[in-house]
């Protein structure tokens, strides 16, 4: 087992390298300029430009910039951003909070919702409730959360003024109240992305539920007395939920990721906003750093699912 | 007293109950006309008129929160390093020049004593020098005193290339040298006309000495308190997370009687403009959000029954089209777009006066821009002063029709007009955003109607204002016949503004296109008067070589003025904010309060 880890960690390491040579070539040969602001403004004379663009070293072929973006990453930093002038990593540690708390609750919502209902839909397949279930979720993931989004502030904000659409990252309450707070103001944002998730994981579930329950051995438990709480739980559920869990598993990455609409529409100020405007601002080294960071994780997360494997079903072994 | 009246005024003309032309006479009574540069009056020896702020608090603080929503927020809090208006207004907060622009384009004392006018002795004659005197007894937040240390060392800091200071031009061709602790002489290498623009405004901001000395030159990224502002303005800093959040306390030492009137201050940025002004107009979230480039219809729809209200201020930025003298489309020593080429139809005058006459600017105004915009034959179109009156401007298709008939451009088969053929066709570049393309298809259809062929092509911002040499589609390589953005002015003169289409300001390969004047127009009238303008002391010639420049684009069509744009902001119902044209928005920050 610890051996199958290290195996996996060690073949992790060129392509990790691999994504990285990638996604460094694509910056580089993307258009744009992080000092193009400068470019219409008439105090700025050109040569500060250029003064800058050398200070930053831009101007110095790829395979060097590349080399020395490696060099620096390896002995832990992960570069310094041209437009906000700080380091990466306290630049991205201070977005992350906000995109755990936000994106992990929904996560969270969403596999509450769907784990339930995915599976109860299926013991009941094209019952009344399957039905609706299915139905729901066929709404939930066909509309897009920018959609939704903008209805939920319409409805309950501007219109019922029941709760904030910005969010903010300095509630002046203290104790309970902070508690309060931080809970109302994640509301939206949380059912938004929540209810997309738990849709489409919905349909998941009970499809994987579906593949199972028809099984002999399903039978056979019952055939021998268990109750209907204990198969489904014990049995069926366990055996269903390899699929599920490398689903999950695969989402877990875009937890830290972000959410670049749902963050954009409610400025929360977490990761993917943070891509998002370094990308608007041709920031190489926070889009670099970030998506970087998303493909540790992936392959990370994918380790993780496939240890999970063995852990759910023992005949898998590793090899 | 004027920004009151222009926006209740604004408010009567679209309600209906004042037409348009009574608007713009009204507006001349109340003073519109009237926006001057006061250091021009002053070094003609007029007495200097300070705006008086109306600002009614009578004690420091007590004025609870106030919550900025800057949809882009700041990303970093030097003002030598800040790059766009966000970074700089972040700044601002924090850090104070020693005047700054009111909403006429009045200097506005802040950490200055005085105004500097031929009166107090604190300009020269011959324009060559400026004394400022520090208001004595200002001190940094943390304690230290203000002095004329200060004022040399950010002159120093600046103008050292080696920092990369964005201010860097407004402290180069200068010297700063220290007369007493609290005085300092600017000496201009050149008669310099308009001198307050080291120290003064967004990039005038000035840091401590005391903690910025070890980082000048290229230690300058190093520098802790480049995210840690220390100032002396109203507010004291808390928290910074760039492009999130800037937060302040109440400076209680502040150097200004009763003010700041606000305990805490907050500025948030992120999202989008629509949705910034409906959290102040419609939910009251935020008291104030900044640029809401939003179209018209949308605001008006926002501010019924609202929260809030929108704001205007009137400076100088102008939409616009410009002209390409070159050709394009041929390329000689791998340019295109070269010197060395005339633009085939272009060139012809009858063809961009043609154009001129096609760009339907009171239906742009009235679907796109509504009360951001004003409609305008000028391409300088402030302080008032500058404003060329002989100017104007029609939109007639018959007009345009006749006079390319007469150049002979006739119709061909395809309805396409063409001449030794030459097709009349031309490509129209600009930037992707909503009001742009708009605008390019109102454009379009005229020009269809007089048998211009006119294709449209729109380019990422930031690919179209980068100043990327590898890319083709940057608005100064200008690979295309016509191209519209806007230029903001940023300061209440017209030296800077009017400099770039010099005959040596003219985009090349050879200065990888870093020259400002990208139609590549060449006019030796226009040469000489901004040669001449830029040295001239008396402000009444000053003001008439301007005007001679403004009138020279016109007459050969260079640019086509689209709109005179004016800066709109979303604001609740109980702030006054102090805003002007001239300035970032919070750039008088020390004069906002909230009307119960």
């Amino acid at each position: 087992m610890s051996q199958y880890v290290l195996r996996r960690l060690l073949i992790a390491i060129p392509s990790l390298l691999g994504i990285s040579l990638v996604l460094f070539v694509v910056l580089a040969l993307a258009p744009g300029d992080p000092f193009g602001e400068l470019a219409t403004n008439p105090n700025v004379p050109p040569e500060v430009q250029a003064a800058l663009r050398t200070k930053f070293g831009l101007d110095d072929p790829i395979y060097i910039r590349y080399l020395r973006w490696l060099a620096a990453m390896a002995q832990g930093d992960w570069g310094f951003s041209f437009v906000s002038r700080m380091n990466v990593d306290t630049l991205i540690l201070q977005r992350l909070p906000a995109t755990l708390y936000v994106i992990g609750s929904a996560q969270l919502l969403a596999l509450l919702i769907a784990i339930p209902v995915g599976v109860y839909a299926a013991t009941r397949p094209y019952s009344i409730f399957d039905q609706v279930a299915n139905t729901l979720a066929f709404v939930g993931f066909s509309l897009p959360t920018f959609f939704t989004g903008i209805l939920f502030i319409l409805i309950f904000s501007v219109k019922l003024d029941w709760l904030p659409f910005v969010y903010t990252t300095d509630i002046k309450e203290t104790g309970i109240l902070w508690v309060l707070e931080m809970i109302r103001q994640a509301i939206m944002p949380v059912m938004v992305l929540g209810l997309f998730q738990a849709a489409s994981m919905t349909r998941f579930v009970r499809s994987a539920m579906l593949d199972v329950i028809r099984l002999d051995y399903v039978t056979t438990a019952r055939a021998k007395g268990l109750g209907q709480a204990k198969v489904i739980v014990k049995h069926v559920m366990r055996n269903a939920m390899i699929p599920v869990v490398t689903l999950i598993a695969l989402q877990m990455p875009a937890v830290f990721g972000g959410a670049i609409v749902t963050e954009q529409i409610f400025r929360i100020p977490g990761i993917g906003s943070l891509l998002i405007s370094s990308i608007l601002a041709n920031d190489t080294p926070v889009i670099m750093a970030v998506t970087f960071v998303f493909a540790c994780l992936v392959v990370l997360f994918n380790l993780i699912a496939d240890v999970l494997y063995g852990w759910l079903d023992p005949r898998i072994s590793f090899r | 007293m004027f920004d009151k009246d222009l926006r209740t005024m604004i408010d009567d003309v679209k309600d209906g109950r004042i037409d348009r032309r009574a608007f713009v006479k009204r507006m001349i009574a109340v003073g519109l006309t009237a926006p001057m540069a006061n250091q021009i009056l002053a070094i003609g020896g007029v007495a200097m008129a300070q705006s008086p702020t109306p600002y009614k608090p009578t004690k420091r603080g007590g004025g609870g929160p106030l919550k900025l929503l800057w949809w882009q927020g700041p990303t970093l809090l030097n003002p030598h390093f800040a790059t766009g208006t966000k970074d700089q207004d972040g700044s601002r907060i924090f850090y104070e020049p020693l005047a700054s622009w009111d909403a006429d384009g009045h200097l506005n004392p802040i950490l200055a004593a005085e105004i500097p006018s031929i009166q107090n002795g604190g300009l020269a004659a011959d324009a060559k020098s400026v004394v400022w005197k520090l208001k004595p007894g200002v001190k940094w937040h943390d304690g230290k005193p203000v002095t004329a240390d200060d004022l040399v060392f950010n002159w120093e800091y600046a103008s050292d290339p080696a920092t990369a200071a964005v201010s860097v031009s407004t402290y180069t061709g200068l010297t700063v040298e220290k007369l007493d602790d609290l005085t300092v002489r600017i000496n201009f290498k050149d008669p310099t006309p308009f001198w307050a623009n080291a120290f003064v405004g967004a990039y005038g901001c000035i840091i401590p000495k005391h903690l910025f000395a070890e980082y000048k030159g290229g230690k300058s990224r190093e520098a802790p308190n480049n995210l840690k502002p220390i100032g002396t303005g109203p507010y004291k800093f808390v928290e910074f997370k760039p492009g999130d959040l800037v937060r302040g306390e109440i400076n209680a030492d502040y150097h200004m009687a009763n003010r700041p009137y606000f305990d805490t201050i907050e500025m948030k940025g992120g999202g989008d403009a629509v949705s910034a002004a409906r959290a102040v107009i419609q939910t009251g979230e935020y008291d104030f959000a900044w640029n809401i480039q939003v179209e018209d219809e949308v605001l008006l729809r926002l501010e019924k029954g609202g929260k809030g209200k929108t704001v205007y201020a009137v400076g100088g930025d102008i939409e616009f089209i410009a002209i390409n003298f070159t050709d394009p489309n041929t390329e000689v020593d791998g340019e295109r777009s070269s010197m060395k080429t005339r633009h085939p139809i272009l060139s012809d005058a009858a063809v961009r006066k043609a154009l001129a006459l096609l760009v339907d600017r009171e239906s742009v105004k009235k679907v796109i821009y509504g009360r951001a915009g004003r409609t305008t034959a000028n391409y300088l179109n402030g302080p008032e002063e500058f404003v060329s009156k002989n100017t104007r401007w029609e939109f007639s298709i018959d007009k345009a029709s006749q006079l390319l008939e007469q150049a002979g451009w006739k119709a061909g088969a395809d309805g396409i007009r063409e001449k030794d053929g030459k097709k009349l066709k031309l490509l129209y570049q600009t930037s992707i955003n909503g009001p742009r393309q708009k605008t390019q298809a109102i454009v379009k259809q005229a020009c269809q109607k007089a048998g211009i062929d006119v294709e449209l092509k729109s380019v990422v911002a930031s690919v179209f204002f980068s100043s990327d040499v590898a890319n083709p589609d940057t608005y100064s390589k200008f690979y295309s016949d016509i191209e519209m953005f806007q230029i903001p002015m940023t300061q209440p003169d017209p030296a800077l503004h009017m400099r770039r289409y010099h005959s040596r300001n003219v985009a090349t390969k050879e200065n990888k296109w870093q020259g400002q004047n990208f139609p590549r127009w060449v006019n030796k009238d226009f040469d000489v008067a901004i040669d001449a303008a830029e040295t001239e002391t008396d402000p009444l010639k000053r003001a008439d070589l301007y005007i001679k420049c403004n009138d020279l684009m016109w007459q050969d069509t260079v640019v086509i003025p689209v709109m005179h744009r004016l800066a709109v902001d979303a604001c609740s119902n109980t702030l006054r904010p102090a805003l002007s044209g001239w300035a970032n928005r919070s750039d008088n920050l020390q004069d906002w309060y909230r009307e119960a």
